[in-house]
């Protein structure tokens, strides 16, 4: 892998303090990502794949062991790592472009320049006709879609996403995996993803890391590329007996 | 759609009918002089006292200054509440050490009786003018402050998250999410905040006024003047409903994503 090195987690150790004891949330994590990968993090409700992907974006901050981007330390979450939840979260009271147009705007860049890179986005994610409305007159996916480009927009370094998907329905999922992978192939992007969904993970990602539960560590790392057999057109993987297999292994070592 | 507008025909309906009731027992009752008429004046004295205020003016004052020195008294105070009960209220819910200082204050002067501290404000600013805007602006000012805190701990911790990954800063935070996010529930409390200070004008003009809604119930109550009471208190609550309805028209275009959140 000669992918320049943008993440690199070492000994990565959470713990969340309740009333009477802490609790460990994650323990003993290493994890370095690559420009370009698409890693897919798979495991039980409770394994801790939500807290890395907060320790990532800076909204948690590692009790111990090391979390540097880029060679520095995170003080806390900024533009270099864009984030898109499960619910969109887009602001009402700005209109679609307003909310794509946010991070541009923060940076202070110029108004043409402002302007050109919201337009950019909206058409890449397919939304340029329904800018100037407000996002709450939105289908779900498409609501999904203006927070994938407001989170693009800013150009980070790396995109979390954590369950984007998880809350619409089978067919729009699909949609929405295409396109992620169209953007991922087309811009080159890094991106770090949640999920529940197995198929999800192989049919996108090109890492899958599986972790478990008590200790919320990564126990299994897989390199696949699943994405590279999609049918361009209907978005689906082409499953043959090596997909079933991983599929197969994967289950196995989430479902314990 | 089509029974939305029944739906809404029915409830109209219902008012209409319900204000036709109320009516009918107030002629009933004075018409059949089952109470005095200086308790309860007729439908028929009260239209001819409004009529007479209308063209000749209470006290040698026209319905319309009464009206009017209610309404800016009202005005005043409402708009100073705002300014000063919308970031006072959204620093104290959003740094704790803002709310330390101002909660416990609001909180105790809240519950008090209007009439309580107005004495205090009278012996503190004089007889004119300021102590009895000052009496409206307290009135005002807690509602919306206690909102703004609420509203300030409800907002969505994704608005606050994204925006700080898409690089804002604590001054962008509070201006581009913060005070929009609370937009709706200000606008809420703005009501309610308006409402209550109109409640309290009687009181602010029961004391060294000579014009005024307010003053002119007080007065008329002096000299057992019931049809003027009557008029007075019509016409504040028709007004107060007017208020009501304008700032809900306002509240529809500025907050127009209440609800949608």
């Amino acid at each position: 892998m000669n992918n320049e090195l943008i993440i690199e987690i070492d000994n990565l150790t959470v713990d969340y303090p309740t009333e009477n004891e802490s609790v460990r949330a994650l323990d003993g994590v290493d994890l370095k990502i690559y420009q370009h990968d698409f890693i897919c993090v798979l495991g039980p409700s409770g394994c801790g794949k939500s807290t890395l992907l907060n320790v990532i974006a800076g909204f948690t901050l590692p009790s111990d062991g090391s979390f540097l981007m880029q060679g520095q330390p995170v003080a806390g979450p900024d533009s270099q790592r864009g984030v898109v939840f499960q619910s969109a979260s887009l602001y009402p009271w700005m209109s679609v472009r307003k909310n794509v147009e946010f991070g541009p705007k923060i940076k202070g860049l110029p108004a043409v320049e402002i302007n050109r890179i919201a337009s950019h986005y909206l058409d890449q994610v397919h939304l340029l006709e329904v800018a100037d409305q407000p996002p709450f007159q939105l289908s779900g996916g498409m609501k999904q879609r203006v927070a994938l480009a407001r989170a693009l927009a800013n150009e980070p370094a790396i995109l979390l996403l954590d369950e984007p998907f998880g809350a619409l329905d089978a067919l729009t999922r699909i949609h929405m995996r295409q396109l992620v992978r169209k953007i991922w192939q087309e811009d080159q992007n890094t991106i770090f993803m949640i999920t529940h969904d197995v198929d999800e993970a192989l049919s996108l990602g090109t890492r899958l890391l599986v972790m478990s539960k008590s200790p919320g560590t990564i126990i299994r790392e897989f390199s696949v590329a699943f994405c590279d057999r999609v049918d361009q057109r209907t978005g689906r993987v082409h499953v043959d007996a090596d997909y079933l297999a991983r599929r197969e292994e994967i289950l196995d070592l989430i479902d314990v | 759609m089509q029974n939305k507008k029944d739906f809404n025909k029915n409830h109209r309906m219902l008012t209409l009918l319900t204000w036709a009731f109320i009516f009918l027992v107030w002629f009933i009752i004075t018409r059949f002089n089952l109470v005095s008429h200086l308790i309860v004046p007729s439908p028929g004295e009260v239209i001819q006292t409004f009529i007479a205020i209308v063209t000749d003016g209470y006290n040698g004052i026209s319905l319309w200054e009464h009206l009017g020195i209610s309404m800016l008294r009202l005005l005043i105070a409402s708009v100073l509440a705002i300014v000063t009960a919308v970031p006072l209220g959204l620093f104290s819910g959003y740094f704790s050490k803002v709310g330390a200082v101002v909660d416990s204050i609001v909180q105790f002067y809240r519950p008090l009786p209007p009439l309580a501290y107005y004495v205090a404000l009278i012996l503190w600013l004089g007889i004119d003018e300021s102590s009895k805007i000052t009496l409206l602006y307290l009135a005002a000012f807690a509602p919306i402050y206690i909102a703004c805190v609420a509203a300030v701990a409800n907002i969505r911790v994704e608005y606050l998250l994204s925006a700080k990954s898409l690089g804002a800063s604590g001054k962008d935070l509070f201006f581009q999410i913060v005070f929009p996010a609370c937009l709706p529930d200000i606008f809420t409390s703005i009501r309610t905040a308006v409402g209550v200070a109109y409640t309290t004008l009687v009181s602010a003009e029961m004391i060294a006024a000579t014009s005024g809604l307010g003053w002119m119930v007080i007065d008329a109550s002096r000299y057992l003047k019931s049809s003027v009471i009557f008029v007075g208190i019509i016409i504040m609550g028709i007004s107060g409903v007017l208020i009501d309805q304008g700032l809900k028209a306002l509240e529809k275009k500025i907050v127009f994503w209440k609800g949608y959140q």
